[in-house]
């Protein structure tokens, strides 16, 4: 492998209902830093049917080119054919670095290339830099479920590969009407030679706000002594307009569902405001909302980690003082003798 | 008649793990080992999948030799068979080099018996790359499905499966060929307390144990650290958060003042509302 014959920057950009997900427009904010710094171009690979528009958008968030596959067969995304337009672009173009947001798709597709090229691919970025000169990314995760960061290098491969989190990297702001180079392409591929077929697609979550898209978010630990305890943490949060968050331990435990989650295994979220209560403070949970705007944690034990995460803290019984927290909240907001419809 | 192959790991409790505060390193004799939780519930659904469909579950692990502690625990919760590979030259593996590895451990399974279904867990809790058994699946040419929440469906004799994966959003439903390989949410099943015919096995079973000699046609340039593409190259500890302010009075005064703070902010009250309930 000559090293040399691999240059520029590129994002898998996933695209879902004629939309670009917002993890790969944070890519490309990302990817630009790192293309700057290596005097080379930054391209998107965008993957789909009737995505042509959307090459257009990766441009305004700062590519200087779109690799388009648009073709039927890339209406759902399955491993095998997305995999093989993605390896046949590489094999063509030679990058020296490709990102995927770390997404359920990202991580199938990046996984497979990863073992069919073959090169290194370091899971679950949160941090991401290069060297000027040599072009080694530094690519850096949480390890050992967060307990140890841990910086990953892919010396004697191309290219350098990486899943990055969601909500870490910044997307560049639009630039309306920017221009790009637009480059089609398509590779021989029948459905027939597709093992996989999406019979179905279903949503479940519309209706609900996600976790890593809200403003304020309440969260409940073990502290809260057991499920009917988690009542304080739906009241406050329907106060508030909030979203209900929880630790890995009531989880697995089945006080809360796991879309609840929030750290390593679960989301990773920065809300406006962030209510850690009951929650002691494990890194784990730290690495998935210390880029909360404002922190507020409530514990009883004053020595709780969560305390040194935390902009404002309560050490205090979370069972009587969330519901003055609640109830003080109705009186500012003038919402006092307000019947709450929301069922708990 | 149905095989199914569970790859699973012994790893260490990350929830217990400690750092040692001088050398930013983990202090692994903390932590017990544990099979990967993960695993347990891909072991946990190929004997589920034995039950509705009949045919054998065997567990693969490459570690060291303590490892089959980690063999026995599935061996509980109800495999039939269990394989090991242990070899020095497997050491310092990242997941191109594991994969390749459980790949020929793999092969020669198939040997034996044919393989319908690959089953692994998510990912493991101390590696969290679930690249693994993605990376099998392309090696034997399988169809990978990840984030498989859900089958169906097995149909050895027509050959396919009908599995739900997970995604941000809900999940869709995938009819695959069979074999395949299929990597598991937790919330697939949940794994009861053993019964107490498999702890009497488990306790007394020695799994088939293989070294890199045992394996054919093996390229040893892809093993361990030689076969590896990544290198961590340096670790350290998260940065710790700076600390903020204990607030200070009656839990009212503390109340009012929570309250001064969040006011600041209060255009976001309301805002969102609707959310909230699970």
């Amino acid at each position: 492998m000559n090293m040399e014959d691999y240059r520029g920057v590129w994002v898998f950009i996933e695209e879902k209902d004629g939309i670009v997900a917002p993890v790969s427009l944070e890519l490309l904010g990302a990817g630009k830093w790192l293309a700057e710094k290596r005097k080379t171009e930054l391209a998107g690979v965008l993957i789909g049917e009737n995505v042509q528009e959307l090459a257009q958008t990766v441009v305004e968030y700062g590519a200087d080119k779109v690799y388009v596959y648009d073709d039927p067969i890339y209406r759902f995304y399955r491993t095998e054919s997305y995999m093989k337009a993605m390896l046949a672009c590489v094999e063509k173009y030679k990058p020296e670095i490709l990102l995927y947001g770390a997404t359920s798709t990202g991580k199938d597709l990046a996984s497979a290339v990863a073992t069919d090229l073959p090169t290194g691919l370091t899971a679950d970025t949160t941090q991401l830099d290069v060297e000027e000169d040599t072009g080694l990314l530094l690519a850096s995760r949480p390890a050992f479920g967060g307990n140890i960061m841990a910086t990953i290098l892919c010396k004697k491969y191309r290219p350098q590969m990486a899943t990055v989190r969601p909500k870490v990297m910044k997307a560049l702001s639009r630039n309306n009407g920017a221009t790009g180079e637009f480059i089609h392409e398509s590779i021989p591929i029948k459905e027939e030679d597709i093992r996989t077929k999406v019979l179905e697609i279903v949503q479940t979550t519309t209706q609900r706000i996600r976790i890593d898209e809200a403003d304020i978010i309440v969260a409940g630990g073990k502290g809260l002594g057991g499920p009917l305890g988690f009542q304080v943490i739906h009241q406050l949060a329907n106060t508030l307009g909030a979203v209900v968050g929880a630790s890995r331990d009531v989880v697995e435990a089945g006080w809360i569902g796991h879309h609840h989650q929030v750290g390593q295994t679960g989301a990773t979220v920065t809300p406006k405001i962030y209510f850690a209560i009951g929650i002691s403070g494990a890194i784990q949970h730290i690495v998935g909302m210390q880029n909360s705007g404002l922190i507020i944690a409530i514990n009883k034990d004053p020595a709780a980690a969560i305390f040194q995460a935390a902009h404002y803290g309560i050490v205090g019984d979370a069972l009587t003082i969330v519901p003055m927290i609640t109830e003080a909240f109705k009186i500012a907001l003038g919402r006092e003798g307000e019947v709450d419809a929301r069922k708990v | 008649m149905l095989h199914i192959v569970a790859c699973i790991k012994q790893v260490p409790d990350t929830k217990i793990i400690k750092m040692n505060p001088k050398t930013n390193t983990m202090d692994r004799s903390s932590a017990p080992a544990i099979l990967n939780p993960y695993d347990a519930h891909a072991v946990e659904e190929a004997v589920r999948l034995r039950a509705r469909y009949g045919g054998i579950v065997s567990v693969l692990t490459m570690g060291p030799p303590p490892a089959v502690k980690a063999i026995r625990k599935c061996i509980e919760i109800g495999a039939d068979e269990g394989y090991m590979i242990t070899d020095r030259a497997f050491a310092g593996a990242d997941t191109l080099a594991t994969s390749y590895t459980l790949t020929k451990a793999l092969e020669k399974i198939g040997e034996i018996t044919p393989i319908d279904l690959i089953v692994c867990g998510k990912m493991t809790i101390d590696g969290d790359t679930g690249q693994v058994g993605p990376g099998i699946a392309r090696r034997l040419d399988m169809p990978p499905l990840t984030s498989v929440n859900k089958v169906t469906e097995l149909n050895k004799a027509e050959g396919y499966a009908i599995v739900h994966r997970k995604l941000e959003d809900g999940y869709e439903v995938i009819r695959s060929t069979l074999p395949c390989l299929i990597s598991v949410e937790k919330e697939i099943n949940e794994v009861p307390y053993s019964s107490l015919p498999n702890m009497l096995r488990a306790a007394r079973y020695q799994p088939h144990i293989w070294s890199v000699s045992d394996l054919k046609d093996i390229d040893k340039t892809q093993l361990g650290l030689k076969g590896s593409p990544t290198i961590v190259s340096s670790v350290w500890a998260p940065k710790k958060p700076q600390g903020g302010q204990l607030l200070e009075g009656e839990p009212n005064e503390q109340i009012r003042q929570l309250l001064a703070v969040m006011l600041e902010h209060k255009e976001l009250f309301g805002a969102t509302a609707g959310g909230g309930v699970s």
